[in-house]
C-alpha cells in the first residue's frame, strides 16, 4: 500500500472529481489517496464518485476554506 | 453461455438519460455511464461559488443518476477539444452561442471511441424527437448517428419506436417492442415513466444544462472574442464570465465587479492573472480589470469600483491598485455616480 497526494484546490466540481478519478487509475488496490480541495461540493461528489466506482472514503475533513477527503482505491 | 451485451450512456443528469438508462438496464443489459465536461456544464459551479447559494445541494447530478441507477460513472474532461466544436460549428448556433447540434455529435463520436476501447456494443442516449429545436429534431437525429460514425449503434430508448431500428434491436439485444415513441417538448410521458420507475427527485434543468444555452452568458462570451480580436479562451475566461457584474467602458478593458463575499473569494484566486483593486477607505468589492487599460482607464475603472463600495456617496475614495508584478498603489477618486455607468457599458 502505498500513500498519494493530489492537489485540486481552485477547481469547481466536477474537476476535483475528474482529477481524482484520473489519479485513482494510475493506482491500485489498497493505496490511499488524499484529495485536497476549495470547493465544498466535492463534499458530496467525490465520496458519490468513490461509491458508484468500488472505492472507499476513509476520512473527510471540513477547514474554512479547504476540504480534504481520503480515499482506499477498491478493486 | 452467451456474450453479456454492455452499453455506454451518455448521462446528463436530467432525467430522460436517466430514463434511458434504465430502459435498457430493465432489459437485462450491462450499462455503464459517462458524462463529458465542456466547462460550460451548468452543474453546481455558481453555486459554490455564490455564498447566495450555499442552502442549495451541490450535488453532482450526473453523479447521483450514476448512483441512484447503480452503474459506474465515467467522467471525461473535454475542455480542450470542446473548443474547436464552439469555435467552428458545422452546423451553427442555436438561439445563443449553442452549437447543440455539432455538440451532440461530438459528445456521441467520443462516446463511441470510449465503446470500442472498452469493448463495449452499442451507444444509449435520452434524446426524445422534436424535444430540442436544433439537436433533436427528425431531420438532425440521422446526422448525429453518421457523422458521429455511431451510425445504428446509437439508440435512443424513449423514442426509438419512432425510428428505424438500430443493430441493438436487430440483434435482439434488446427487445424493441419494450422502447418507446416519445416525441414533442411535452414531459408527461416521461414523468409517467419515472414515476413507474419509481424516481422522483430528480432534476429538470430549464434550458438545459449548459451555459451556452443561457443569452446573457453567450453575450459575455461573444465581448470577450471582439474584444480579443479572436474566438480563443480557455477555462479560466469560461469560470470568470459565470461571476460577477462585467463591465465594458471601452474596447481596451472590462471591469469584472463582484457582487457579494462568495465571488469576491472565487475571483481573490485570480489576483496573480489580473491587475485587480478594492477599495481602502470603505468597504467594498473586489474587481479584476481584463485587457490593456491605459492610465486613463485605470482611472475610471477605480471610480467604478469606487461607486459600488460603501462610500459611493464619498466625494474620495481611496483605490488600491495592484498590478501584475503584485505592486500595490492607491488612486483616490470620486465614485462615479450611479447615472455615471452607462448602461451599453453592462456586459
Amino acid at each position: 500500500m502505498s500513500r498519494y497526494e493530489l492537489d485540486a484546490r481552485r477547481l469547481l466540481c466536477p474537476l476535483p472529481v475528474i482529477r481524482t478519478q484520473d489519479k485513482i487509475k494510475e493506482l491500485v488496490q489498497g493505496d490511499v489517496l488524499t484529495v485536497t480541495c476549495t470547493d465544498p461540493g466535492v463534499l458530496q461528489d467525490i465520496p458519490a464518485w468513490s461509491r458508484i466506482n468500488g472505492h472507499t472514503v476513509l476520512e473527510t475533513k471540513s477547514g474554512e476554506y479547504e476540504y480534504i477527503i481520503v480515499i482506499e482505491v477498491g478493486s | 453461455m452467451s456474450k453479456q451485451i454492455k452499453a455506454v450512456s451518455l448521462i446528463s443528469g436530467g432525467l430522460d438519460s436517466m430514463l434511458a438508462t434504465k430502459a435498457i438496464m430493465e432489459q437485462g443489459v450491462h450499462v455503464e455511464g459517462i458524462n463529458f465536461f465542456t466547462g460550460f456544464c451548468v452543474e453546481g459551479h455558481t453555486h459554490a461559488i455564490r455564498k447566495k447559494d450555499k442552502e442549495k445541494p451541490k450535488r453532482n447530478n450526473s453523479l447521483w443518476v450514476a448512483e441512484t441507477l447503480g452503474i459506474k460513472l465515467h467522467i471525461i474532461d473535454i475542455i480542450e477539444e470542446y473548443k474547436d466544436v464552439l469555435i467552428n460549428p458545422k452546423h451553427g448556433y442555436g438561439a445563443n452561442m449553442n452549437p447543440c447540434l455539432d455538440c451532440k455529435v461530438f459528445m456521441v463520436k467520443k462516446a463511441k471511441q470510449w465503446m470500442e476501447e472498452n469493448d463495449f456494443d452499442f451507444i444509449i442516449t435520452g434524446e426524445v424527437m422534436g424535444q430540442r429545436p436544433m439537436s433533436q429534431r427528425r431531420d438532425t437525429m440521422p446526422i448525429i448517428s453518421a457523422e458521429s460514425g455511431a451510425d445504428d449503434r446509437l439508440l435512443r430508448p424513449l423514442c426509438a419506436q419512432g425510428l428505424p431500428a438500430t443493430l441493438p434491436e436487430r440483434e435482439g439485444w434488446v427487445k424493441r417492442e419494450e422502447l418507446f415513441n416519445f416525441s414533442g417538448r411535452g414531459r408527461k410521458p416521461q414523468m409517467a415513466l419515472a414515476n413507474e420507475y419509481g424516481f422522483t427527485d430528480y432534476s429538470q434543468p430549464a434550458g438545459g444544462c449548459c451555459f451556452l444555452t443561457d443569452e446573457s452568458y453567450s453575450k459575455k462570451l461573444v465581448d470577450l472574442w471582439q474584444a480579443r480580436g479572436k474566438k480563443e479562451y480557455d477555462l479560466d475566461d469560461v469560470m470568470l464570465l459565470k461571476v460577477g457584474r462585467h463591465i465594458r467602458p471601452n474596447p481596451d478593458f472590462k471591469v469584472i465587479v463582484a457582487r457579494e463575499d462568495g465571488e469576491a473569494r472565487f475571483m481573490g484566486g485570480y489576483k496573480k492573472s489580473f491587475i485587480n483593486m478594492n477599495s481602502a477607505s470603505h468597504k467594498g468589492p473586489l474587481a479584476l480589470i481584463d485587457g490593456n487599460p491605459s492610465a486613463e482607464d485605470l482611472y475610471l475603472a477605480a471610480q467604478i469600483v469606487a461607486r459600488y463600495g460603501q462610500g459611493r456617496d464619498a466625494d474620495q475614495v481611496d483605490v488600491f491598485v495592484r498590478d501584475l508584478a503584485g505592486n500595490e498603489s492607491i488612486l483616490q477618486v470620486k465614485p462615479l455616480p450611479k447615472e455615471g455607468i452607462l448602461d451599453e457599458w453592462f456586459v
